[in-house]
């Protein structure tokens, strides 16, 4: 059961169309229960508990209609993986042993984290920006929950979580945003020190010291208490903005000043993916980067956008597994994803420089 | 401006507000990323603590929950707290940490809807009061007629919830 959702294609009418720049849209939630201690410091039977009564806790709440619920000992090593490449669960809830466990809704669109650092961490995602159907999807599944147990909460504090950078709202606001302009313009280390002041933190694809494949990041709010989450989603809202300006102009500015530099990688990326027989999966992330640029410049269909954000989760190692239907090598991976490229760039135009010359 | 450890330009201003303290300090590039400092998350909260516990309290060292068993030692290391009750415990250090961590130190998000959806009613009462006498002194009647108007329906949702 838990292995179809991950398997097939997500409710493919309802997905907004993939816009330049920014990728996906998240919010998670950090909760604890009452009376129970944090799972870092809980035994396994306390941690079952505590399982059992949110699994309880959701049954039958809005927003998470057609759910499904697995502990994390029950699945195999893929499917962690898959989930964790599929941005669902972090890479340290794939590793635990006992007692975790994950909700998933059939759109994939929540992801409910039990037993992690915190007893429950909501999270709901949406491709493209829109913090507002975000927020309030995990508002209300939140809300939901809340009905049936209670919350650790201090009136000062506010939500009491494991890590005291997460306490307040608990809320983690963050967008996936794809900067190829700043990093081939030598930008992104300058712009990270200027966000960092804003506190605001700036992250690779997976997280927490992965790095940054195909010139995707992660950028979050880094405080939590002193600011309501409407302000904390203004604030971050606000340096995005700034962040898509200056992507653009730096994007401007290559084609003005190395124009040639530029539509050559941009070019050659399209060549490669239509005629790689090895490739690993830095690398094919990389000229995957450069055909979404390519598509936000005029230069490609826009339908290669959307292909391109699908590319970029199923190069990942467990995803070419899954598609191979069986555990592979890794140097069998690398022949594997070459094939998978090659067929979706197979018919893939040339770029189109009539608009840009 | 000069860096505080070399010569060079200072380009990153470091201001920290550690136990109702303002630190005030200017580096350069290459210094501020040697420091660490041009990434806040690499301001470890264990790095922090060096410098609270010496302003805070000299007996925070023995600091242990009683409910998890928590102790400063592994709160420090680690820089997670163990069961709510911590909360009480650390507080005297959790507070100026909090402080350099986050925007403010006292929450103004969402309140849930359980016993603390009281606490927050009675706050938003209070600061609707003090909002309608401000106005009435201000002798802005317009504003005092709105704040009147929010108050009664605040109160009257309270009735009917109830």
């Amino acid at each position: 059961m838990f292995h179809k959702i991950l398997n097939k294609e997500p409710g493919v009418k309802k997905q907004p169309k993939a816009i330049p720049i920014t990728l996906s849209t998240r919010i998670r939630l950090a909760r604890n229960l009452r009376q129970f201690p944090f799972p870092g410091r809980a035994e396994v039977a306390q941690k079952r508990a505590v399982l059992s009564k949110c699994i309880d806790a959701m049954s039958g709440i809005k927003g998470l209609d057609n759910s499904v619920s697995v502990e994390v000992d029950d699945l195999s090593e893929l499917d962690r993986q898959i989930l964790v490449e599929q941005h669902l669960i972090s890479p340290e809830l794939s590793q635990v042993e006992e007692g975790s466990g994950i909700v998933l809704t059939q759109d994939r669109s929540c992801c409910i984290m039990i037993n992690e650092e915190d007893h429950l961490r909501i999270q709901v995602l949406r491709p493209g920006l829109d913090f507002s159907s975000v927020w309030k999807h995990a508002d209300e599944v939140d809300s939901g929950i809340e009905s049936a147990i209670s919350y650790a909460y201090d009136g000062e504090l506010g939500f009491l979580t494991a890590c005291p950078t997460n306490l307040g709202t608990g809320m983690r606001a963050s967008v996936m945003m794809h900067l190829p302009g700043l990093v081939m313009s030598k930008n992104m280390d300058k712009v990270i020190n200027a966000v960092n002041q804003l506190g605001i933190a700036v992250r690779g694809l997976f997280g927490e010291g992965s790095d940054a494949n195909g010139s995707i990041f992660q950028i979050s709010n880094q405080q939590t208490l002193g600011e309501s989450e409407s302000a904390i989603i203004d604030r971050l809202n606000s340096t995005l903005e700034s962040l898509v300006r200056q992507e653009n102009f730096a994007r401007e500015k290559l084609l003005q000043d190395d124009r040639s530099r530029l539509v050559d990688k941009m070019s050659r990326a399209i060549g490669s993916l239509k005629t790689c027989h090895l490739i690993q999966s830095a690398e094919a992330m990389d000229l995957i980067s450069l055909v979404r640029l390519a598509a936000d410049l005029g230069m490609m269909p826009d339908k290669f956008r959307g292909l391109a954000d699908r590319m970029f989760i199923e190069v990942q190692p467990g995803h070419v597994q899954l598609s191979a239907g069986k555990a592979v090598e890794p140097s069998q991976r690398d022949e594997l994803r070459a094939e998978l490229l090659r067929n979706h760039f197979l018919r893939a135009p040339l770029l189109d420089l009539s608009s840009h010359s | 401006m000069k860096c505080h450890h070399c010569d060079k330009q200072a380009t990153v201003h470091l201001t920290q507000i550690l136990n109702g303290q303002m630190h005030k300090m200017d580096l350069c590039e290459s210094c501020a990323q040697a420091k660490g400092v041009t990434n806040p998350e690499n301001l470890s909260i264990s790095s922090l603590m060096d410098k609270v516990e010496l302003e805070v309290d000299p007996n925070a060292t023995s600091m242990v929950c009683e409910s998890c068993g928590t102790t400063h030692q592994e709160f420090k290391k680690g820089g997670r707290l163990g069961c709510e009750a911590c909360y009480h415990v650390f507080r005297p250090i959790l507070d100026p940490l909090l402080d350099g961590m986050h925007a403010g130190t006292k929450h103004l998000g969402k309140v849930p809807a359980g016993s603390e959806s009281r606490i927050h009613y009675e706050q938003s009462i209070d600061s609707l009061k003090k909002k309608l006498q401000d106005a009435v002194e201000k002798e802005d009647f317009e504003k005092a007629a709105e704040f009147r108007d929010q108050l009664k329906d605040l109160q009257n949702q309270a009735k009917t919830t109830v």
